[in-house]
């Protein structure tokens, strides 16, 4: 098919959404990512039966604390599709990608930057596959 | 075990609002159990905890310990070559454990990170619910194995009350009348004579009376 999408993503790859643990997704935030989505199996498909369904009570659960902690429940999402779904998967990655740049950079390179005047660092966005 | 759950990280920032290098302690004990303040959830805190910080242009550094338990002497002293390092101790075990830790280290203002509820069970994962209130003269014998001081909500020793009804209680249809429960086991164990047993007034000199409860092992102290 060779589809693009946009270059900001990076992917990391699990065996499975289940593998995806909370604290992955907070130090993705720590370690400067602007948004992160997981990118799990349709609900219903998974080879472990319900690994897709943890991960997004888990990413549900994350939303919650980011909210609270000021940076922003919206920049984490959990997305169902499957690998035979390539033009779904661009177009998750380019809504992604939208929103994140709609809220601006990781709230946490904002306050480095205006302490340190080291300017707004390069998007990320981090997906667990 | 006891019961936990995490404060929310709210009121946490604000209680080390002045501080810019903490341990967040956990417990390996009953709190890991409930996932209210295992090594897992030093992990969550601490990363939201920094990631609140940061974000508000006051990074803070936090060292994550988790500590065998909480609530003996020897696994507090497992901190004490660092402690002094930091400038407050955020203590996710339960009330027993913060406390104990305050006594230690009388130095360190420490910050309770989880509020403690009540002695209880794993339901199912993820559910908790309420089994003793530590009254300190139990009655369980009699009742079939079902407390009636917790799990009926009036406390009563000889009910059920009126308001019973279809094997839930008054106060929440959700909630299993304490001693429906109690008579179904009785039934089971073919001991229905037992409900006629009359349960004297509870000897509560043994609960929250007197000031904080002690117990003293001759055979065991040094």
């Amino acid at each position: 098919m060779r589809l693009s999408y946009p270059t900001n993503i990076k992917i990391i790859q699990v065996p499975c959404t289940g593998k995806v643990d909370v604290l992955y997704l907070l130090k993705s935030f720590q370690r400067g990512a602007d948004g992160v989505y997981v990118a799990g199996c349709l609900e219903g498909n998974c080879h472990y039966l319900t690994g897709n369904l943890r991960a997004r009570k888990r990413v549900e659960y994350i939303k919650k604390i980011l909210d609270e902690i000021g940076i922003g429940g919206e920049r984490l999402e959990m997305y169902n599709m499957s690998a035979a779904q390539g033009p779904r998967f661009v177009e998750i990655a380019n809504e992604m990608t939208e929103r994140i740049k709609k809220l601006g950079p990781n709230p946490i390179k904002l306050a480095a930057s205006t302490k340190s005047e080291e300017g707004a660092q390069k998007g990320k966005e981090e997906c667990f596959v | 075990m006891i019961i936990g759950k995490g404060k929310s990280i709210k009121d946490i920032l604000a209680m080390i609002e002045n501080h810019s290098k903490i341990i967040v302690a956990g417990c390996r004990g009953c709190v890991t159990v409930c996932a209210a303040g295992g090594e897992k959830e030093v992990g969550i805190l601490s990363a939201a905890l920094s990631l609140a910080r940061e974000k508000d242009g006051k990074p803070i550094t936090i060292k994550e310990v988790t500590l065998e338990r909480q609530c003996d002497s020897e696994y507090l002293e497992s901190i004490r070559s660092f402690v002094d390092e930091y400038e407050a101790v955020v203590s996710i075990a339960c009330g027993a454990g913060v406390q104990f830790m305050a006594e230690k280290f009388r130095k360190i203002p420490l910050y309770p990170g989880i509020d403690t509820n009540f002695i209880g069970v794993t339901e199912a994962q993820g559910v908790w619910t309420e089994r003793c209130q530590a009254c300190g003269d139990c009655k369980l014998h009699i009742t079939g194995g079902i407390c009636p001081i917790s799990r009926c909500a009036k406390s009563l020793f000889n009910g059920p009350c009126g308001g019973s009804a279809k094997g839930k209680c008054e106060i929440n249809p959700e909630v299993d009348c304490g001693w429906q429960l109690i008579y179904d086991r009785l039934k089971e164990l073919g001991k229905l004579d037992q409900l006629e047993i009359i349960i004297p007034i509870n000897d509560w000199s043994n609960s929250r009376d007197g000031g904080p409860r002690k117990i003293i092992r001759e055979d065991l102290t040094l």
